[in-house]
C-alpha cells in the first residue's frame, strides 16, 4: 500500500544560489559547538566542565526531566567554553576538536535482533535519540510514548534545499540500517515519502516501509503536511519523524557502533560564490563552511533554509538538525518608493501576488534580502495563508486562537497537526508582516504545558 | 535619493529628541515610510519576505479604481450637458466640468478622513495604517455629484469614527467604511440620497432605477384604478409609463455607463476593468465576485418568473438589471473588502451570494430605496463573522469525528 498525494496549495520561491551537485571537504573546523537551544524546550544538565576531554559520543549534558536522554559530543576534543545567556541559560558548549576524531566505542548492533526498548536505550546512551522528534509539539520525542507511525520525508521542498537523494546515494546501507532500527519503535507503519521519479528509485531497496510519493510545490516535503495527508494526528497520538541524513547517522551507529556525525551540508544563497555541498560534522563553525566562498557586503548567515532557519553569526555554529547554510544579503537599508519601494515596478521583488511586475518573469531566480518589505500591520488581507497551507486547517483562525491563548480553540482547529515550519510560507506571504512561526511555537508550548 | 533620505534622517532625530514633537511622531512616521520602505529586517522565522505590503495592496486597488474615476468625471459633464440640451460639446469640456465637480469631493473625503485618522493615531501613539487610502477614494465615487461638501465631510467623519476607530482602527472594522459613509447620508438625508435621483446644478434627473421604481408604482396604481373602473386614471398612468419606459437605457448604455447615477458607479465596463486588475494581481477574491454575480443573476431570474407580467421592473432582463445602479461597483470594490467580507474560502461563496441575491431583492421590493446594493453588502458584512463561524464549525466537527473513529 503506497499513496501518491498531489499537493496543490503552496509556493515555490525561486532563489538564486542553489548548490551544485558536487562535494568538497570543509577545512576541518577547529572548534565545534553543541547548542542546547536547538532542542526546543530542553533543560540541559551539564556533565562536563571546561577542560574536560570528550570523545565523539561522550555525554555532554542530559535532559533534566528525562535523565536517560544523553546529548553527546559530535566530535572528540577538549571542552573550551560554556557560553551562557540571560538567566545563565546555556547557549553553546564549545569544544576544540582533535585533529583525528576519536570515537567512543559502543559496539555494533543488529537492529533485527533488538526490541523497541533496546533500540531506545541504545539511541539514548549514544546521543542519537536527539534525532528522533515527535509531532505534535515538534520537540525531541518522549521515549515514554509509543508512536502510531514513523515518518521519514526523504526530500526537502523548501527554497534552496539540499538534494537528499544526492547526499544519500552512497549511504544507502547505513540508511537501511537506520530505518530498520527506527521501525522497532512502532507497531504501526513506517512511511518513507519521496518526491517520485529518481528519488523513488534510490529507495527501492529499502524494505518494510510504506513508500508514498508527494508532488507539488513547497511545503510538499514538510513532514507535517505529509502526516496530515497520510494519517493525521489526533489528540493523544504521536508520530515520530527523523531527517533523512540523521537516519544515516543512526544507521552508521548500528553498523559500526560509533556516533559518527559526518554530514553533507549544502552551502547556498545568492551571496555564495560557488554554492556546493560541504562534508563536515554536526556543530561545525559556519566560517569553516563558507570562508573564501562568499561575496562582500553586509550578509546574513542562516543555519538551515531561508524560511525556517536560525540566524547565526559567521563565527556561529551549524544547528543540530540543519543540512544547509544560507547566506543572504542583509536588507537593513531604506528603499525609496519609486525605485525599490512600494510604488516601483518591483522587478527584483518576489511576490505571490502579481502586484509587482516581476510576474512577467515567472522563472526568474531572485536574490532576496532580509528586509521586511513593509511594516507590521493589522491583519487585513484574507485568503493569503490559505493559498499556501495544504492542510484542512484554517491557519488564520488557528493563529488567532493562539494569540488569545484559547486552548479549546487551538485543539479544535488542529494545533496537534502543525509545527512552526508548516506556517513558514504563511509568514513569508503575509501582507501585514505578522510573525506567524513564533506565534505558533508559543501556542505549541502552551499546549505542551497544559494538555500533554 | 540620498539627499531626501538625509533630510528625513535629520527630521527623525529632531522629532525623536524633542518631548513636545514626540507626540506627533505618527505623522512624521507616515511621511517617512511613505517615501522610503524602512530598513526593518526580519529577526526570526522566515528570513526573506514577500515583496508586497499593505501600501502596495491599497495602491493596486486605487489603480483599479482609476478607470471608474476618470469615466465618472466625464459622465458627470456628459449628463450635465445633456440636461442643458447641448450634448455636442467636446469630450475634454465634459471631462473638465466633471473634474471641477468631483475634485472637491475627493479633497474633502481624504482631508476629513485622514484628519480623523491622524488625530486618533497621535492620541493612541499608533502608526498610521493605510486602510483609508482606498476608503477615501471610494467615498466620493459612491456619492451623487451634487452632494453638499459638508455632507461628505460629516459622513466621512462619521464613518471613520464610528465605523472604524471605535473598533480599533484599520483591520478591526465590522462594516465597510465607504458604505458606512453612504449609509449615514442615506438615513440622515434620505430626500437627497435614496438613489432615485441625482441632481446636477439644479437639473434634477431621475436615475434609471428611480424611473423603474416609479413605473412599478404606476403599474400598481394602474391595476388598482382598473379594478375601480377609473378609465381616465388608467389612461393617464399608461402615458406616463410609456414616457418613462422610453428613458430606460439599453443594456449597452448601462454597460458603458452613459446614464445618470453616483459619480463612479455607472459604468459596468470600467468596473470590469477594475475587476480584471484586482483579480489578475490577486488582491481581491474571485470567489466573492463570482458568487455575488451569480446571486444577483438568480434573484433577477427569480423575479422574472414571479412578477415578470405585472411589473416592468421585475420583468427587466437580469443582465440589464445587474448593469444598472451600483451593482457592479459594489461587486468589484465593496463586497471584496477583505476586512469586512467572510475570511474563509467557503464562507466567501456564501457571503457573495447572499449580498448579490439581497441587492436585487431590496432594489425591487423596497420602492422607497430603488438601490439595494449598499444595504445588501452592509447586511453581508454583519453576517460575515457568522458565516465564517459556521464554516469553521464544520471543520471542527470533521476533526472531532476523526478522533472518534481513531
Amino acid at each position: 500500500m503506497s499513496k501518491a498525494v498531489k499537493i496543490r496549495k503552496g509556493l515555490n520561491i525561486g532563489l538564486k544560489g542553489s548548490a551544485e551537485l558536487s562535494v568538497v571537504d570543509a577545512p576541518r573546523s577547529d572548534v565545534f559547538a553543541i547548542k542546547p537551544p536547538d532542542f526546543h524546550g530542553l533543560t540541559p544538565k551539564l556533565q562536563v566542565k571546561v577542560g574536560d576531554r570528550v570523545k565523539a559520543g561522550s555525554p555532554v549534558f542530559f535532559d533534566k526531566y528525562n535523565e536517560q536522554i544523553l546529548y553527546t559530543a559530535p566530535v572528540s576534543g577538549e571542552i573550551t567554553e560554556i557560553v551562557r545567556g540571560a538567566k545563565r541559560r546555556i547557549l553553546e558548549i564549545r569544544l576544540k576538536a582533535d585533529t583525528t576524531n576519536q570515537f567512543q566505542e559502543f559496539g555494533p548492533r543488529d537492529p533485527k535482533n533488538m526490541t523497541g526498548e533496546d533500540v531506545k536505550v541504545f539511541l539514548m546512551e549514544t546521543g542519537a535519540w536527539s534525532f528522533v522528534r515527535q509531532r505534535p509539539i515538534d520537540i525531541v520525542a518522549n521515549p515514554a510514548n509509543t508512536p502510531k507511525a514513523i515518518v521519514i520525508s526523504t526530500f526537502d521542498s523548501s527554497p534552496l534545499a539540499p538534494d537528499y537523494s544526492f547526499i544519500l546515494k552512497d549511504q544507502m546501507e547505513a540508511f537501511k540500517a537506520g530505518v530498520e532500527g527506527l521501525s522497532r519503535f512502532t507497531d504501526g507503519k513506517v512511511h518513507l515519502n519521496t518526491s517520485g521519479g529518481k528519488s523513488r528509485e534510490l529507495y527501492s531497496s529499502v524494505q518494510g516501509v510504506q513508500k508514498n510519493t508527494f508532488s507539488g510545490p513547497h511545503p510538499a516535503g514538510n513532514v507535517g503536511v505529509q502526516i496530515h495527508h497520510l494519517d493525521p494526528i489526533n489528540k493523544g497520538e504521536y508520530v515520530w519523524y527523523v531527517n533523512p541524513q540523521d537516519v544515516a547517522i543512526i544507521g552508521r551507529l548500528f553498523l559500526s557502533g560509533r556516533y559518527d556525525t559526518t554530514k553533507y551540508v549544502a552551502v547556498t544563497g545568492s551571496e555564495v560564490d560557488k554554492p556546493t555541498y560541504v562534508r563536515t560534522n554536526i556543530g561545525a563553525k559556519i566560517s569553516s563552511l563558507v570562508d573564501g566562498n562568499v561575496k562582500g557586503g553586509n550578509l546574513r548567515y542562516v543555519s538551515g533554509n531561508p524560511l525556517t532557519g536560525d540566524q547565526v553569526a559567521v563565527d556561529g555554529y551549524l544547528g543540530h538538525y540543519h543540512s544547509q547554510v544560507t547566506v543572504l544579503p542583509e536588507g537593513d537599508r531604506f528603499k525609496f518608493l519609486l525605485t525599490e519601494g512600494w510604488l516601483g515596478a518591483g522587478l527584483k521583488k518576489f511576490s505571490m501576488s502579481r502586484s509587482y511586475f516581476s510576474w512577467l518573469m515567472p522563472n526568474k531566480q531572485y536574490a532576496l534580502d532580509t528586509n521586511l518589505n513593509g511594516e507590521p500591520r493589522s491583519f487585513v488581507v484574507s485568503g493569503q495563508y490559505e493559498k499556501v497551507m495544504p492542510m484542512d486547517i484554517y491557519p488564520v483562525h488557528l493563529v488567532k486562537a493562539i494569540i488569545t491563548n484559547d486552548i479549546d480553540g487551538m485543539e479544535n482547529l488542529g494545533i496537534y497537526e502543525v509545527a512552526p515550519e508548516d506556517f513558514a510560507l504563511c509568514e513569508f506571504v503575509c501582507t501585514s508582516k505578522i510573525d506567524v512561526q513564533s506565534t505558533v511555537r508559543s501556542g505549541l508550548d502552551l499546549i505542551n504545558e497544559e494538555c500533554l | 535619493m540620498k539627499f531626501l533620505r538625509n533630510i528625513l534622517n535629520k527630521q527623525k532625530e529632531a522629532v525623536e529628541g524633542n518631548e513636545k514633537l514626540k507626540k506627533f511622531w505618527p505623522i512624521f512616521d507616515s511621511l517617512d515610510t511613505f517615501a522610503f520602505t524602512p530598513n526593518h529586517t526580519t529577526k526570526s522565522g522566515s528570513h526573506i519576505r514577500d515583496g508586497i505590503d499593505l501600501k502596495r495592496t491599497m495602491m493596486t486597488v486605487i489603480i483599479a479604481l482609476v478607470p471608474c474615476l476618470l469615466f465618472g468625471m466625464w459622465n458627470v459633464g456628459h449628463q450635465f450637458y445633456l440636461a442643458e440640451g447641448t450634448p455636442d460639446v467636446s469630450m475634454m469640456e465634459k471631462f473638465l466640468y466633471g473634474l471641477i465637480e468631483v475634485l472637491p469631493l475627493i479633497v474633502v473625503s481624504y482631508g476629513v478622513g485622514l484628519g480623523v485618522e491622524f488625530i486618533f493615531c497621535i492620541k493612541n501613539g499608533h502608526e498610521i495604517q493605510e486602510g483609508f487610502l482606498v476608503s477615501g477614494m471610494l467615498i466620493p465615487l459612491i456619492m451623487p455629484v451634487d452632494v453638499p461638501l459638508w455632507m461628505v465631510g460629516v459622513a466621512t467623519a462619521f464613518a471613520v469614527l464610528i465605523g472604524k476607530e471605535i473598533f480599533g482602527g484599520t483591520g478591526m472594522n465590522v462594516v465597510n467604511i465607504a458604505l458606512t459613509a453612504r449609509a449615514f447620508l442615506f438615513f440622515a438625508h434620505p430626500t437627497k440620497m435614496s438613489g432615485d435621483k441625482v441632481w446636477i446644478d439644479g437639473h434634477t434627473g431621475a436615475t434609471p432605477l428611480g424611473d423603474l421604481a416609479t413605473i412599478q408604482k404606476y403599474q400598481a396604481e394602474m391595476s388598482a384604478a382598473a379594478d375601480a373602473g377609473n378609465q381616465g386614471l388608467v389612461d393617464q398612468l399608461g402615458t406616463q409609463i410609456a414616457e418613462l419606459s422610453e428613458k430606460t437605457p439599453s443594456v449597452m448604455e448601462a454597460f458603458i455607463g452613459t446614464i445618470p447615477g453616483s459619480v463612479g458607479e455607472t459604468s459596468a465596463l470600467c468596473c470590469l476593468i477594475g475587476a480584471i486588475i484586482l483579480l489578475w494581481t490577486g488582491i481581491a477574491s474571485w470567489r466573492i465576485m463570482v458568487s455575488f454575480f451569480v446571486g444577483g443573476l438568480s434573484m433577477g431570474l427569480l423575479l422574472n418568473v414571479v412578477g415578470g407580467d405585472t411589473s416592468q421592473f421585475m420583468g427587466l432582463d437580469p443582465i440589464t438589471q445587474l448593469m444598472l445602479g451600483g451593482f457592479m461597483f459594489g461587486l468589484v470594490f465593496m463586497a471584496t473588502d477583505p476586512v469586512t467580507a467572510s475570511q474563509t474560502n467557503s464562507g466567501k461563496w456564501i457571503y457573495g451570494f447572499i449580498c448579490g441575491f439581497l441587492a436585487i431583492l431590496i432594489r425591487i421590493a423596497n420602492p422607497a430605496y430603488p438601490e439595494g446594493v449598499m444595504l445588501a453588502i452592509l447586511f453581508g458584512n454583519v453576517m460575515a463573522p457568522m458565516i465564517d463561524h459556521m464554516v469553521i464549525s464544520f471543520n471542527i466537527k470533521r476533526r472531532k469525528k476523526r478522533l472518534q473513529i481513531a
